[in-house]
């Protein structure tokens, strides 16, 4: 297999970077977040979870859509969107990786949002197992395998070097370009590495929710459950689940006057805000349990009842980390889901 | 500290069953012993769910501005801290203080799960707590101070509300100086305070956590909120939006906000916004002579009152020196 020393690993950022751009995970301030490689980079592929999620690389919190300019009486239009060349991502995990397929749903059906199909056609994407799950990850109950992250090239941290295992001609085409890498026999470690991740989650708290209760056909019950109001009381209507949710994919679209004219942008919008929902003349969602319940229905009842049985959610357990008040999708899988859960 | 939980879980029954009160704010158990969240209860029954330990972080105060304001009258469970923002509150006249039977809980200092992660516990499936340490999982012992959230290893804050208070120790003395790092921005030159700033600053991903969690941001509508403000945002025109969002912020609680910690410790990205409040703290302090929001609920704030002797604008600043 294709591999290089941990000890080695900024060769392999240098090069890679040389030949596009490329993002990794980086910490700055206390904070891990994919950051691009400029050689300063403090990178950690040891820790298990950014704060923000990978989908930021396809659907930013913010961009450019259009821009009109204002002459007289002329208003010209003019394409703000911007020409993306190949890059790399590297260290996603498997459940962000998964929620791009979720995404995609979204995104990449008719009609395409070309801004996101720019980004997601352009991208490298380099996953990595994770070894050390955390007891907040609930990502086996999707169907995702830690240990099997997929995506263009699966690489693994083992005996001192990281493995790559190249699953997309793209993704070949890179590793078998990169001259830092050595061929090294680690198909057993890796392997093994991947029994154990696969026995630790197994052993994980979440591991086995039961979900069963959320399809379509149950909807109505769900949506009438008396559960919610309990289950939002202390919702703060903060947007900080929706805002590192790997899947969360709603946005608004405004205008910013400039000088010379409009710049439209879209940016994204939370569900659990007051005014996601205002409209003209009324809002029809008054309360916050009617903003809580929304976002988890769609994550469990609408969207896979739309997609295939597919859940809007990895288990990537960054809304169980990041709620200030300790309120997440899995109390409310636990609450309401079904009866393997009391 | 599972005999402070009992005598604070006593408390909650004794209130609801002698009809003192029809509810309890407290905090209720989560799926750990960590991920514990607010929650009314009405019945002695729910009170099974009930929880009061190193964890319980959360500021109670700001749910009574809605609480308070429903049928009945709710008991609420204060840490020090929260009694400040609690009296604040009432300043404000934000809480029906007639509806709200405020008990005092002791606290020695609440812990924040990351310095557990950090000092290489995985999982924290259980905490015995002693005063100056604690028991992990049955086996590791740390440090209390070394798991404390920032605020509560500079917290030297009495309880100045409640009608009775459930302390079985008396809290004890923090000697570390709160305006620590505020003194080392102060030292800074202009150019190296920017670049912290926005560093620190740029991490911003505009949940409004810290605004919604703070008992001092409390507007019926935030001027962020409302679309015909034209700064309504939920995207950051520019790189300096976000900077403006908490500067605005902290200049909007100056002389309110009792320093009770929530916004840093609601941030996902671990932002050190209560640094911009005491530096406000700090100044006000200086010009206006010391002075602790939510120490009383009736005196008149520093920056809401006007005397002939109040620090001219150019003290304050520094002028053109």
């Amino acid at each position: 297999m294709k591999a290089i020393l941990k000890d080695k690993l900024n060769l392999l950022y240098e090069e890679i970077s040389k030949k596009c751009e490329l993002y990794l995970p980086t910490k700055e301030k206390g904070a891990l977040n994919f950051k691009k490689f400029d050689g300063e980079n403090e990178v950690d592929i040891e820790s298990l979870q950014t704060v923000k999620s990978a989908k930021d690389f396809f659907f930013p919190q913010t961009e450019d859509m259009v821009n009109f300019k204002t002459e007289g009486k002329n208003i010209e239009i003019i394409d703000a969107r911007e020409k993306i060349e190949t890059y790399v991502i590297f260290g996603v995990r498997a459940c962000d990786y998964k929620s791009f397929e979720i995404l995609d749903r979204v995104f990449l059906v008719e009609p395409v949002d070309t801004m996101y199909k720019n980004r997601r056609e352009n991208a490298v994407i380099f996953t990595l197992a994770c070894n050390n799950p955390h007891a907040s990850c609930f990502c086996k109950n999707f169907g995702i395998d830690a240990s099997s992250p997929k995506g263009d090239v699966e690489c693994y941290d083992v005996d001192g070097y990281l493995f790559f295992n190249p699953l997309t001609e793209k993704g070949a085409q890179i590793v078998n370009g990169l001259t830092c890498l050595e061929e090294v026999k680690g198909e057993d470690k890796v392997d093994a590495l991947k029994k154990d991740i696969t026995k630790k989650i197994e052993k994980l708290p979440f591991s086995n929710l039961d979900l069963s209760k959320f399809k379509g056909e149950n909807l109505m019950e769900l949506f009438n459950r008396p559960e919610w109001e309990e289950l939002s009381e202390a919702c703060l209507g903060c947007g900080t689940c929706t805002f590192v949710c790997p899947t969360c994919q709603c946005f608004d679209i405004r205008d910013f006057k400039t000088n010379s004219g409009i710049k439209r942008f879209r940016c994204w919008d939370s569900c659990m805000y007051s005014d996601f929902t205002q409209m003209a003349a009324e809002n029809p969602r008054k309360t916050q349990m009617q903003r809580y319940r929304q976002r988890f229905m769609h994550k469990l009842c609408y969207y896979p009842s739309n997609n295939d049985g597919i859940y809007s959610c990895v288990g990537c357990g960054r809304c169980v980390k990041k709620c200030p008040q300790s309120l997440n999708i899995v109390k409310v899988i636990k609450k309401i889901g079904g009866e393997k859960n009391d | 500290m599972q005999r402070l939980e009992n005598a604070v879980l006593s408390k909650a029954k004794e209130l609801l069953e002698s009809g003192k009160v029809s509810r309890v704010l407290g905090w209720t158990k989560g799926e750990f012993c960590y991920d514990v969240s607010p929650c009314v209860f009405n019945t002695v029954d729910e009170l099974k769910n009930f929880v009061y330990n190193g964890f319980c972080g959360a500021n109670l105060s700001k749910y009574l501005i809605n609480e308070s304001k429903k049928e009945g009258k709710i008991a609420v469970f204060l840490k020090p801290c929260d009694t400040y923002s609690y009296n604040q509150l009432v300043k404000e006249h934000r809480i029906k203080v007639e509806n709200v039977y405020a008990v005092g809980v002791e606290c020695q200092g609440k812990f924040d799960i990351e310095k557990f992660y950090a000092k290489g516990v995985g999982f924290v499936a259980s905490v015995e707590e002693g005063l100056t340490e604690v028991k992990v999982n049955g086996e590791t012992v740390l440090n209390r101070n070394d798991v404390k959230l920032e605020r509560c290893l500079v917290c030297n804050k009495k309880h100045v509300a409640g009608e009775e208070i459930v302390e079985l120790n008396e809290k004890l003395p923090s000697d570390s100086d709160r305006f620590e790092m505020v003194k080392k921005l102060e030292a800074m030159t202009a150019d190296e305070r920017f670049a912290f700033w926005k560093k620190e600053l740029s991490k911003c991903i505009r949940c409004n956590a810290c605004r919604n969690v703070c008992p001092a941001c409390n507007c019926t509508k935030c001027v962020f909120d409302n679309p015909n403000s034209e700064v309504s945002a939920k995207a950051n025109a520019t790189s300096f939006e976000e900077q403006m969002f908490h500067i605005i912020r902290a200049f909007h609680v100056a002389g309110r906000c009792t320093d009770c910690g929530e916004c840093s410790r609601v941030c996902p990205q671990n932002i050190p916004l209560h640094l911009l409040n005491r530096k406000f703290i700090s100044d006000i302090d200086k010009l206006y002579g010391e002075y602790q929001a939510g120490e009383d609920t009736t005196s008149k704030g520093p920056l809401t009152s006007f005397t002939k002797e109040d620090a001219e604008p150019s003290d304050a600043v520094g002028g053109n020196k």
